[in-house]
């Protein structure tokens, strides 16, 4: 009964470690599907959950938060956009100094704003942040390991963000496969000169692109520091936008997989810590920092072909350029 | 009318870089004046924290050596056509291999130490470059993600042995014991006082000399061997390179070795000259200011020192300008340093384009 109690609140935390990873890995999907290749999910992650946090902690509002934090990594996006697509930059590079820039940014603008060395201010005031819902019959239902306990914990008790996490996923996935827009979303990045042929501008589908990868890392971000957390931290991301994009590359891509990478990820992230320090049966003590290591190990593993092939939509990371 | 005027040398190495910074200084400005303070006060605080005194450039000199060593490993690979973003991770390993080295010959003289650990730290640096190349070469997996991922392995890696095998007994930070003696790389202050001059001691060390050697020994390789050719062939036109005769495969291996190899001489510096020990996460984000240093520097190595010493005036000066002006901190340097990537490396044509009108208006009028 202990063990089963134990697995369930572990696949609830997984849930939770789960909800940015895959919020940022569609994003990552819709951007780099269209030819871009996004490395500034964790820059704009960050900017995101700083701004949600900053706006939160002076307006009282949660959901001011969320829109600020979306704003801002759109803002963001349509930078690297700009960098890339008009200006044909390069994208690893883009994406790399926009997400340096904004964790200098963040601080900065946190220290001065509010003098907490970087901070934002605690978010404890009512609507401050996005807390658990309460579904009915939770305290009673808690009582009855199964399903009670499942309705409890998995399904009931996390935050609007999961939810809206779990509900984007599909809707992302319905977006992408069946619509016009997914559809020539999805030819912008393997041929271009066949989208441009038809008339259609993939400069324009490629901004749509990206500012909608803009959007879905700013409730990421928004959830890092409104929901997980109570406030803006230096660096809270840790590297979060880099796993999204290994997910995603695990995940081929595809909502489904990417999906089921962002669970794996998430697990092993929950996992580390609840095996810390305990003896398992044949390896003895497994140090943290080797789980912590596992899902960066699974992508190298995987790109080298060892897990099955991944390959990248065809024209990412080209800048199109209309021939003469 | 489609092939793109050049713009003349100077143009592309010096006045298009210059003026790159002084677009990212100008944005920087921009945001200083949004936290309320001046611009132009902040540039001149910053520009007497870095160069003010004699232990301000000992600072600026000692920073810079570090990037000078990752500039150049970024530099060697672009010329390769490779993006090496693991020099963080080559530079963590790399001091792994320097430290053990510095650990293990105890009380051997300086002499002996030091070419061992420059190999170690060289060997371990592109020994970690090695996976990432390897597969790429031969299973064509994208050496930017690969590299990224390798960083956070690194990290995870020497967080477990620092805490766990290398610590020094009774100690609770996760450091290593202080190296001996013989291990200290010297530092100028003692060197210069040995010619009679007095010079404020800071930890700028002999392996600044060791990065000029290297500048020089890159730019020799890389313009003035066949080795070195064969590299910029593959990397600009690597089907050209085939017809050549030119294994890319081959090329991307041990491009990303020798940049594996420079980014790990950072703990030459680091480790040798200033802590004399091994500690937790020593480069410090010196790999991502080494791509910041070689895109300024266009891969050059006069220009990957020249950015390097900016960038470590940028450093020291923004660490002083948190003393007087308690509203723009060490962060402010990151921006910058985000925006000189930016605006050098994914924008670099956004000037260039009126530049080379200019140019051709000069040359055709």
């Amino acid at each position: 009964m202990e063990t089963y109690t134990l697995i369930v609140l572990l696949l609830a935390a997984t849930i939770r470690v789960a909800t940015p990873l895959l919020l940022a890995a569609m994003a990552g999907m819709f951007s780099e599907r269209s030819g871009i290749i996004d490395l500034g999910l964790e820059g704009k992650m960050l900017g995101a959950a700083f701004a949600a946090a900053a706006v939160s902690a002076v307006t009282g509002s949660a959901w001011l938060g969320l829109g600020a934090g979306i704003v801002t990594a759109v803002a963001l996006a349509l930078l690297i956009g700009f960098a890339c697509i008009t200006h044909r930059g390069n994208q690893v590079v883009a994406g790399m100094a926009v997400t340096i820039m904004v964790s200098g940014l963040a601080p900065t603008l946190g220290l001065a704003w509010f003098n907490l060395g970087g901070q934002t201010p605690q978010l404890d005031g009512p609507g401050q942040r996005f807390t658990e819902l309460a579904w009915p019959w939770v305290e009673p239902a808690r009582a009855v390991p199964f399903p009670g306990l499942l309705y409890a914990e998995l399904l009931g008790g996390h935050n609007l963000i999961v939810y809206l996490a779990a509900a984007l996923l599909p809707f992302s996935a319905w977006v992408l496969y069946r619509t016009r827009f997914g559809l020539r979303l999805r030819a912008v990045g393997e041929n271009p000169q066949a989208v441009d042929t038809a008339g259609i501008s993939v400069n324009a589908l490629r901004y749509q692109a990206v500012a909608i990868s803009g959007v879905l890392c700013g409730v990421a971000g928004t959830y890092l520091s409104t929901a997980a957390s109570s406030g803006f931290v230096r660096d809270m991301t840790a590297g979060k936008g880099y796993l999204a994009l290994a997910a995603l590359i695990f995940g081929k891509w595809r909502p489904w997989p990417t999906l089921g990478a962002c669970l794996l990820f998430a697990f092993t992230d929950a996992l580390a810590t609840r095996l810390q320090g305990v003896a398992l049966p044949v390896v003895g003590v497994i140090p943290v920092q080797f789980i912590l290591a596992l899902p960066y190990v699974l992508t190298v593993l995987l790109l080298a072909g060892f897990v099955g092939k991944a390959i990248a939509p065809r024209a990412i990371g080209v800048p199109y350029a209309k021939e003469k | 009318m489609s092939a793109p005027a050049k713009l003349p040398r100077w143009a592309e190495l010096g006045l298009l870089p210059a003026i790159n910074l002084a677009a990212a200084l100008l944005l920087s400005g921009v945001i200083v004046r949004i936290l309320g303070e001046s611009p132009w006060s902040a540039l001149k605080l910053l520009a007497a924290g870095a160069l003010g005194s004699q232990e301000s450039i000992g600072y600026t000199l000692y920073y810079a050596t570090n990037f000078i060593f990752t500039g150049l490993a970024v530099a060697v690979a672009y010329h390769a056509g490779l993006f090496n973003i693991g020099a963080e991770g080559q530079a963590y390993i790399g001091g792994l291999g320097t430290a053990l080295v510095c650990l293990w010959l105890g009380s051997a003289p300086f002499w002996v130490v030091l070419p061992l650990a420059v190999l170690a730290g060289a060997a371990a640096g592109a020994a970690w470059a090695f996976i990432p190349a390897w597969l790429q070469a031969r299973r064509g997996s994208h050496i930017v993600i690969t590299t990224i991922m390798f960083n956070f392995i690194a990290s995870a890696l020497m967080t477990y042995l620092l805490v766990n095998v290398l610590i020094k007994p009774g100690q609770q930070s996760p450091e290593t014991r202080e190296f001996a003696p013989g291990a200290f790389m010297p530092p100028i202050h003692e060197l210069l006082a040995r010619l009679g001059i007095t010079f404020t001691a800071t930890p700028f060390n002999f392996a600044f000399v060791l990065a000029l050697a290297a500048a020089a020994l890159v730019w020799l390789f890389i313009w003035r061997t066949r080795w070195g050719y064969a590299l910029r062939v593959a990397g600009e036109n690597a089907a050209a390179a085939v017809y050549a005769g030119i294994s890319p495969p081959r090329i991307t291996v041990g491009a990303m070795l020798l940049s594996g190899a420079l980014a790990g001489c950072l703990g030459l510096n680091e480790l040798m000259g200033a802590q004399h020990r091994l500690l937790l996460d020593f480069p410090g984000g010196a790999g991502f200011v080494g791509i910041a240093v070689a895109l300024m520097g266009r891969n050059h190595p006069v220009g990957i020192i020249l950015a390097a010493v900016l960038f470590g005036a940028l450093y020291q000066g923004g660490s002083q300008l948190s003393f007087d002006m308690p509203k723009v901190n060490r962060d402010m340097v990151v921006v910058i340093q985000g925006l000189v990537i930016l605006l050098c490396g994914a924008m670099e044509h956004l000037f260039r384009a009126p530049l080379t009108a200019l140019f051709r208006r000069k040359d055709g009028a």
